[in-house]
This record gives C-alpha cells, structure tokens and sequence, in this order.
C-alpha cells in the first residue's frame, strides 16, 4: 500500500506535470492544425450556450480556487487574517456554489454530447472521455465536501496543500502526508493528476489559447510577405 | 491634388473582381468548379465559397443580409467609432464559451448524399430501387431534406418567404408577389476580401489577415483556435465552420492561381464571361474614416474616394516608393476593375452599408425591356427606356449596391442603356449618335470601351492579374533565404510530421504507403 501511495502522489505528480508541458509544447510545435476548441455549437446551437457558459465559468473558477488554495503556504493566509478553520469554510462555500454551477454546466454537455445525434456522430472517443472524466472528477471533489464540513479543523486541507506545496517546490515527504487521508479524496487527487496527463491529447489544449491578448491588438491584421 | 503639403500616402494594391450581373444567367458552373476544387472535403460538405442566389430572395444561408438577424458588419457608433455590430473585444471575450450571434447548420442546410450504393446492391423486387438521402453528419437516412445551397432556385418558394428578402425595405413590395409583375435576377456572391473586413476584426486569435500585397483576406489554419467569432462577425456569411476540423474556412480567391497570374476558379470558369478581376489603388490611411462616415447613403462615394488614380504621375511615384511593382502599375491602368467601378461608374459594392468596404463589385442587371418599350408598355426617355419603369425597381438594386441612394444606379443603368443604344444605331443605322452619350456623361472613347469590355468582353480585358513578386520581398531579396527549405509542407517544418498514429487527435494525413496509393478516410455509411 504504501508502495501504491508512493508512486501516485510521489512519483505519478512529476510523470503528469512533464507529460503536461512537453506534450503540449509539442503538439504546438508539431501539430497546430489540430490545436483547436473543438466547439459543436455550430451542429447544434441549443442548450449549448447555458451549458457551456455554465461549464466554463464553474471550472474555471475552480481551477483557480484550487490553485489559489492548495498552493497559498499557511504562514501567507494567517498573516492575512484567516485562521485554518476560516479557509476551510471558505474553500467549501466557494467549491461548493462554483462546483454546483459547473455541474449543472456539464450535466448538459454531458447529455446532450451522449444523446444528440449529430454531436455523438462527430464526437471522437476522446472527446466523450475527457468529458465524463471531468464529470466524475467534479463529482467526487462535490462529495468531498461533507467530509470537509465534518473536518472543520481543516486538517486534510493542510495535509492536502502540504502535500501540493511539497511536489511543486520539489521538497520530499509529499506522498507521506498522505497516508492518513481518506480514499475519495485520493482518488480526486488521482483523476486530477490524470487530467493533467491527457490534457496535450485532447481538446483541453485551448485553454492554452486564451485569446487575452486581442483585447490590445487592433482591429485589423495585415501581413506583409 | 496638387497641393504639396497633403500627408503622405500610403499607397497598397488589391485585385478588385466585377460580376456583370446583366450577363449572368444563373447556370451556377462558377459555385460548381469552385466546390470541386475547394470544398468537397468532409466537414464543409455544406460549404460554398461560391454560391449564386436568385434574388427576389432571403439566400445562403437563410437571411444573411438581414443583420438585425445576425448582427454581422460594423455599426458606427455614437463617438463616430467603428465596433463590429455583434460587440467589441470584451463582449466578444464575454461570449466566447457561447456565440449567440452563431449560426447554426440548419441555416445553411443539413448536409446530404444518397445512398446510391443501394442501387446496386438491392435483392430483386417488385419495385424499382431508390438511392434516398442521407445526412453525411450522421449517416442517417433523411426523410425529408429541408433546405439546400440554393433552395430559391428561379423564384423557388413561395413568395412570403422570399419577400422576407431586405432589399425590399421601403418598397411595396405585395405586387411584386403577382405573376405579372414578378421580376428576378441572380446573384453569384463569394467573400469580398473587404478593405475593412469584420471577420479579421473580430478573429481572437488573430489568425485573420489581409496580404498586403494583394489583399486577399485568408486564414491561417494553423493559428485559427475555433472560437467562431468571424462566422457571425462577416455580413456576407463567407466565413464558413469546418465542423469536422473545428476551424473555420473561407474564400482564398484562388491565391496560389493569382500569385501565378491566372484568374481565380470561378472567374475563369464562368461561361456567361461576367467576371472581371482587375487591380485597383487604394490609399489605406483613408480606410477607417470611410468606413465610419455618418450617412451609410455616402458610404459608395466614400469608398470610390479611397481609390486612386493609376494614371496620376503623382501616385504613380509614390506607389514606387511604397515598392509595388511596375508590373503591378501597368495593370492598375488597364485594370478593368478600375474602368468599371471608378471611370464608368457601372459598378457598385455589395451593401456598402455593412461598412466593410467590399472589394467584389457588381453591374447591376437591366431588366428585358426593350421589345416592351416599344409596344408603348413602358416609358421612353429620348433613345433610351426610362430605367424607373424597368421591372426590377431601382429601389431594389438600390438597396442591394448603394445603401438605397437610386441616382449612382439610376446613372449606372443609364450608361448601360446609352451604350446600347450608341452601338445600335452606330451598326444598324450607320449614324454615331453623341446625343445619347451627352446624355449620361461618357466620351466616345468610353462608350466604345465599355463595348469592347462589356460586350464582346474577351479573357485579356476581362482577367489583367500580374503575377506576385516574391523577389521584392527583403527576406527573400536574393533568394539565399529559400536555400535549404524544404518547399511544400503541411507547416510541420521540413519533417513531413506524418505518424501513423496521431497522438492529438487530428487525422492522420493521406500518405503514400505500401501497396495502396492513397488512404482515403472512410466514408461515413448510411444507417439501414
């Protein structure tokens, strides 16, 4: 067991986050004809623009949360004020309204990826995998939420973010926090380890793209020979 | 122009196209050659890069011209600014996980084929077999086709769905609903290669540009992310979704025939020879103020100002200076583009209303009205019939090619008719009648001129295209920079970049391997 646990939460995080950044770097430099959103709202419009808006803000505000909130060292938050207990409360309010919105966003992207004719037809298996993938994912980081409330000490958060802080600053000991932690949350952390590994393969790579820089380009693009 | 302390120019090039719309007669070769070579590929089965409308009608896709529908083009705004009509950079940010100006294939139509393989496969039975369509998104069959690239066909559908057509505004139009009184025309359309295109405007990826050298507006695939903000951004709806490569495809006006001085498919194919492609001058500083002009009415004249004289000595010395080629000068004077938009004034842009400032132009058609005209049905003015009671109203055309101002048509048309009119009499009566050229303003030279373009119209006036200078280009300049490259390439550098397997998900590329020549991807089977 503790072999498993190594290698998942020592070992699998460092696999992920280099798979992560060199198939990306890759798939840009080799395959840009293929780097693209993917977007079927042109097949079929309904339901597409709540769900999708819905999907999109709820995961990108979690995304951020969990940055924010696994990566922010103790010492930082407690000389901003906020007690261990307080952050906890607020990572579950927060993951707990983002969360819901997303999955209402998702339910139905879900449904109607899986059901619409035309979008099932033209979806590839990788389109519909990571897409139930991040349905479950977001799933159990929902389920994870009584538990939290139950801890209200925000004992696994510490244990959770020490183990983050710890991959990321390439300090050993991070697979050994936890140890005591329950399954759900390991097999969150697992699936989320894991999106990070098949990110450069599918339609995952526009986030990449965020288009922020047309906000300060002109209008107009005229290329010269 | 000959005040010396004018701010410089900056002078760029374009090929311009005309279609002679009077010559047009709708057998739609252009729209067929264009799909052979552009468009019959998976994913934009629905696609036409070149359609032809018939007109009374709403189009391809449904009511594009309507922008209160589509919110394509730009809108002035209060300040005197341009903004793309469907919202600015952060409103288009703010709907980039739903486009709610986006529209949707069945706009278009559902693409289809038949499934002609059950003719040769059917049992024997009682009756004979049919090949019955099916979607080629799906595979499924489809029991009824509802719409397709030219659903309007010679006055197709009933008139009340026609008439939803926004050429019609401020027209009476319940009359032109009777039989007696029903008028059509075709309307061959392609992108506009606009000198202030929306689709570049609104690209957030910024994978949209227009060439310098020529003008052509084009996509780069590889930059292009699928956001979808140039399809409903285009009021002319030429941008077109590749819904199986998720990026977006257009019109290239043929660029790698033009770079080699050959007209593009459409033209060069078009038997009624109505197509023109010329090049024309522009002052490209002059472009924005134009464009955002208060009165959409002055919009024509506005762009006819941006335009500049070939034969100017001035012009021509600083279109060397800004290093267009001599080659490209030539042409601009014996441009056909230039003679018919700007020297005659027989041709106007496409809804110049849309502030895009298009670059495909079109001669408006008369109507059949001579024989009429002389049975006393309709009124003469001097030699020529009246154009305000030719059976297309000038209103209509109006609103079609000068944001409704009749007088640029109603002089185009009269031209049209004065020339006519001059050959008739110069060949059938032997008498050379200036009257009727005072009449509208044209020389004799001219008039002989537009004959020789417009009638006779042969492939060396009609098709002026110099080719494209790769050696004025200064990464180029001595063509040590081509050494080494690895000539035609799927932009994977100088490795083919083929695998056998794809890690991202793309199509893998046809590719030569063992005995099979060419993999051709499998067909898509109708469900049974």
């Amino acid at each position: 067991m503790d072999y498993l646990n190594t290698l998942l939460f020592g070992y699998y995080p460092y696999i992920a986050i280099s798979v992560f950044f060199i198939g990306s770097l890759a798939r840009y430099d080799r395959d840009q004809y293929t780097w693209r959103t993917g977007s079927s709202q042109f097949l079929r419009a309904k339901e597409l623009r709540l769900g999708s808006n819905l999907f999109h803000i709820g995961i990108l505000l979690l995304f951020v949360g969990h940055f924010v909130g696994l990566l922010t060292p103790p010492a930082v938050y407690h000389a901003l004020g906020l007690s261990t207990s307080a952050k906890q409360l607020l990572a579950v309010v927060a993951g707990g309204v983002f969360g819901s919105v997303c999955l209402r966003g998702i339910l139905i992207l879900i449904r109607r990826r899986l059901t619409d004719p035309r979008i099932r037809a033209t979806s590839s298996r990788m389109d519909i995998f990571i897409l139930l993938l991040i349905g479950v994912q977001l799933a159990l980081g929902l389920m994870t939420l009584p538990i939290s409330i139950y801890h209200y000490d925000g004992a696994n958060m510490l244990l959770l973010s020490e183990w983050a802080q710890r991959i990321v600053t390439f300090r050993s000991g991070a697979a050994e926090q936890l140890g005591e932690i329950g399954t759900l949350f390991k097999v969150h952390l697992f699936l989320g380890q894991t999106l990070f590994l098949i990110f450069p393969f599918s339609r995952l790579v526009h986030v990449w793209s965020v288009p922020l820089g047309y906000v300060s380009r002109p209008y107009q693009v005229v290329r010269r020979r | 122009m000959t005040n010396s302390t004018k701010k410089p120019r900056n002078i760029r090039a374009q090929i311009g196209m005309v279609l002679n719309l009077d010559k047009c007669i709708g057998c739609h070769t252009c729209s067929v050659t264009c799909k052979n070579v552009w468009t019959s590929r998976k994913g934009v089965e629905y696609a036409w890069f070149n359609n032809v409308e018939t007109k009374p009608g709403i189009g391809f896709p449904q009511q594009w011209e309507n922008q209160d529908k589509w919110n394509g083009g730009w809108i002035r705004k209060e300040d005197g600014t341009l903004e793309p009509r469907q919202g600015g950079k952060l409103k288009s940010l703010r709907n980039i996980f739903g486009n709610p100006d986006l529209p949707e294939i069945d706009d278009y139509y559902e693409p289809f084929d038949f499934d002609y393989q059950h003719l040769h496969t059917a049992k024997e039975s009682k009756n004979p077999p049919t090949a019955r369509p099916y979607s080629v998104i799906t595979g499924e069959r489809m029991e009824k086709i509802e719409g397709g690239p030219n659903w309007e066909e010679i006055l197709g559908t009933e008139f009340s769905s026609r008439s939803r057509d926004t050429n019609f505004d401020n027209i009476q139009k319940e009359m032109y609903g009777e039989f007696e009184n029903t008028f059509m025309m075709y309307l061959p359309r392609l992108c506009e290669h606009c000198l202030n295109p929306t689709c570049v405007a609104a690209c957030p990826s910024g994978s949209i540009y227009k060439r310098e050298e020529d003008g052509i507006v084009l996509i780069d695939q590889d930059k292009c992310r699928g956001w979808r903000m140039c399809v409903s951004a285009c009021p002319y709806k030429k941008i077109y979704y590749n819904w199986e490569t998720g990026k977006s495809e257009k019109c290239t006006f043929c660029y790698p025939r033009i770079e080699a001085g050959e007209p593009t498919v459409c033209s060069e194919t078009c038997v009624g020879r109505i197509r023109y492609l010329g090049v024309l001058l522009y002052d490209a500083d002059r472009i924005e103020a134009a464009a955002s002009c208060e009165n959409e009415q002055d919009l024509y004249q506005q762009q006819l100002d941006i335009f500049l004289n070939p034969f100017d000595e001035e012009v021509i010395a600083e279109a060397r200076a800004a290093g267009i080629p001599e080659s490209w000068l030539t042409a601009a004077q014996e441009s056909p583009v230039y003679k018919m938009a700007i020297d005659w004034k027989v041709a106007f842009p496409l809804h110049p209303e849309f502030r895009t400032l298009p670059m495909v132009w079109y001669v408006p058609p008369l109507s059949p009205i001579q024989s009429a005209a002389e049975n006393d049905q309709i009124g003469m003015d001097g030699d020529i019939p009246d154009v305000r009671s030719l059976r297309i109203p000038v209103q209509y055309l109006a609103n079609l090619l000068t944001a409704g101002k009749e007088e640029p048509v109603v002089l185009g048309l009269e031209r049209m008719l004065a020339m006519r009119a001059y050959m008739r009499s110069l060949t059938v009566d032997g008498v050379v009648n200036l009257e009727v050229l005072e009449r509208v303003g044209l020389s004799q030279s001219q008039v002989e001129e537009m004959y020789r373009y417009m009638a006779i119209a042969n492939y060396e006036d009609r098709f002026v295209i110099p080719t494209s200078h790769r050696e004025y280009a200064s990464s180029t300049f001595d063509a040590y920079g081509e050494q080494g490259g690895c000539g035609f390439s799927f932009g994977s550098g100088c490795s083919s970049g083929n695998t056998e397997t794809n890690l991202f998900g793309g199509n893998s590329k046809p590719q030569r391997t063992g005995g099979i020549p060419i993999k051709i991807p499998i067909k898509v089977e109708p469900v049974r």
